[in-house]
């Protein structure tokens, strides 16, 4: 990241690609100015030397109520019963969720 | 029913539930006094996206029969209450304020509200809220902004502004809200209400609708601290469905809150007084202060240093996991699907594109680009050590004070529509807020005065992971003093 760090229409497109999204013109304009002032705003990060620092992913690791907190017994329980969930599908024949054709040519 | 109506502002939690065990107050009837005041007042406020009157109603007939056997009632019994609709609720729509999941109706039911209805709460409805919960305003929600009730020209706060209003305006005498950035205490200082973060753990996420899972929180808002409290003690405690839920036993948060703040050690960073704070504000918040330390708290200067960083910071992080969590909306399972779509590919991306506002595509692709390959290290690892630094700010901070006040948002409510173009300055509404969301650290927002066109102002109140007595505490004691 460098402070003149800028996302061209092309970083758009490819990121709007990767996240399965499809922007039309008029939002990659929109997207693009936005991207590059949130980004110019986080350039500031760059002030701090944080070679030294690990990185925190969440508060456990601060807090140290450690792992033995989040492991549990592996025990099978039940899961939602198929026809609550399917109640929602778009498409299903009852048992599957139904989509276009997966294979392209 | 029209003196229910009026009242149901200045009841209490407490109130309700003797009131309705020595028989003078009726569950049924305060609920319909509620929905008669959703009627009245929502059209204006749009605090609710949905009610649910026959499965409310029933549950209060079940609280009369109780009281009517004379059984002990639960601790929420008759309490009419409202739920942010990213929380799930078995059978009843979860929108999570977004177009994408119009029509959803959730098959189970969140861990927090499970809790609430396990204790005699009545559930009203599902309250309005910006889209995924990414917003300060509540106008990204995809079924219209809600208004101030203190001003209708003016937004409530977000991302939680249905809950912040609802509670304001009446509506419900206390509703859950989601904080992940600031979106529990912002609104409840724009609406003048009460307001809690809890600590990261405290209270189950199960079946909160994920925006950012590293910060996340389900908090209650009130009319007052000692219900605020009450609340908390219900939906707090650990649940085997959520795997960063602590195990910590719940303290009673009611048993030491009226011991006052003298003796007490309050801290005052200097940087949440810098520049960007309204003088209305600041003036407000040194005068809570000021009574807080005529009390008998010693007031102490702090510093909290890599405060300036927190916004860039949580904006990083945030977008990073809700480009992971949005991912699972693709029109495939539940929610909104594209029509006529050759491929699966075309599918996925027409039914996103068609179903997500423009606030949610901006995270996701902000997100997106700073997990990218060649920019990971740049500005998600570079999120993470930054956020240890600020984590570390307040963990010094808590060695030499008890808790640390600061205004809880900048200014008083915006007007609607004044930041909508600019979401770098949208985003500087959480700048007091952040800081506590990604340091896991607990938090409340408590009514702290008004400006002079009688805006109301919120005092934030931070404390010790698992502190949360201390804040309501000290919560409790700015209520009195004000």
């Amino acid at each position: 990241m460098s402070d003149s760090a800028t996302v061209s229409v092309n970083d758009v497109r490819r990121v709007a690609e990767l996240a399965n999204l499809e922007l039309t013109a008029e939002e990659e304009i929109r997207m693009l100015r936005d991207l590059n002032a949130i980004l110019g705003h986080v350039s500031q990060l760059n002030e701090l030397d944080t070679s030294a620092v690990a990185p925190m992913a969440q508060v456990h690791e601060v807090i140290g109520d450690g792992p033995q907190s989040v492991l549990r017994p592996d025990q099978t329980v039940p899961c939602l019963d198929r026809s609550r969930v399917m109640a929602s599908a778009p498409d299903t024949d009852g048992i599957f969720f139904k989509v276009p054709k997966v294979i392209e040519r | 029913m029209t003196l229910e109506t009026t009242e149901t502002k200045l009841l209490s939690i407490s109130d309700i539930r003797s009131s309705i065990e020595s028989g003078t107050r009726n569950a049924t009837v305060l609920a319909e006094a509620c929905f008669h005041q959703v009627e009245a007042r929502d059209a204006e406020i749009h605090a609710y996206l949905s009610t649910n009157r026959e499965r409310a109603l029933e549950q209060a007939a079940r609280i009369d029969d109780l009281a009517t056997k004379g059984e002990p009632l639960p601790v929420l019994a008759g309490v009419p209450v409202g739920i942010k609709d990213v929380l799930t609720i078995e059978g009843l729509q979860a929108t999570a304020g977004s177009k994408i999941l119009q029509g959803y109706c959730a098959p189970y039911t969140a861990t927090a509200v499970k809790k609430l209805e396990a204790a005699g709460a009545i559930v009203l409805g599902k309250l309005n809220c910006d889209e995924f919960a990414m917003g300060s305003s509540n106008e990204n929600s995809a079924y219209g902004p809600v208004h101030n009730p203190h001003a209708l020209d003016r937004v409530p706060g977000g991302s939680s502004g249905g809950s912040a209003a609802a509670v304001a305006a009446g509506m419900a005498v206390a509703t859950l809200g989601t904080d992940t950035g600031g979106s529990i205490r912002q609104p409840a200082s724009f609406c003048g209400v009460v307001g809690i973060l809890p600590t990261y753990g405290r209270v189950s996420r199960y079946g909160l609708i994920a925006f950012a899972s590293s910060l996340d929180r389900i908090g209650p808002f009130t009319a007052n601290v000692r219900d605020a409290a009450t609340v908390l003690g219900v939906i707090a405690g650990h649940d085997p469905m959520d795997a960063t839920s602590s195990p910590l036993p719940v303290p009673d948060y009611i048993a030491g809150i009226d011991k006052g703040v003298a003796g007490l050690r309050l801290g005052v960073p200097s940087e949440y007084f810098a520049e960007g704070l309204d003088p209305e504000v600041r003036a407000a918040i040194e005068s809570s202060i000021e009574k807080l330390r005529a009390a008998g708290a010693t007031i102490k200067p702090i510093s909290l240093p890599h405060t300036r960083y927190a916004i860039p910071t949580y904006y990083i992080i945030a977008t990073a996991e809700a480009s992971a969590n949005l991912a699972r909306f693709d029109g495939v399972r539940y929610g909104y699907r594209a029509k006529d779509s050759d491929t699966l590919s075309a599918m996925y991306r027409r039914s996103r594109d068609g179903g997500f506002g423009a606030e949610v595509k901006r995270r996701i692709m902000l997100g997106t680009y700073a997990l990218s390959a060649g920019y990971y290290d740049a500005y998600y690892k570079k999120a993470q050590q930054v956020r240890r630094l600020l984590t570390e700010d307040f963990l010094k901070a808590f060695a030499e004070v008890d808790a640390i006040l600061t205004p809880t948002a900048p200014t008083p409510a915006f007007k609607i529509g004044e930041k909508v173009d600019d979401p770098v300055s949208m985003y500087l509404a959480d700048i007091y807020t952040v800081t506590a969301s990604l340091a896991g650290i607990c938090g409340l927002s408590v009514p702290s005065g008004k400006s002079q066109e009688g805006l109301p102002i919120g005092l934030q109140i931070l404390g010790k992971h698992f502190d949360e007595a201390m804040i309501l505490r000290v919560a409790q004691s700015v209520e009195n003093l004000n």
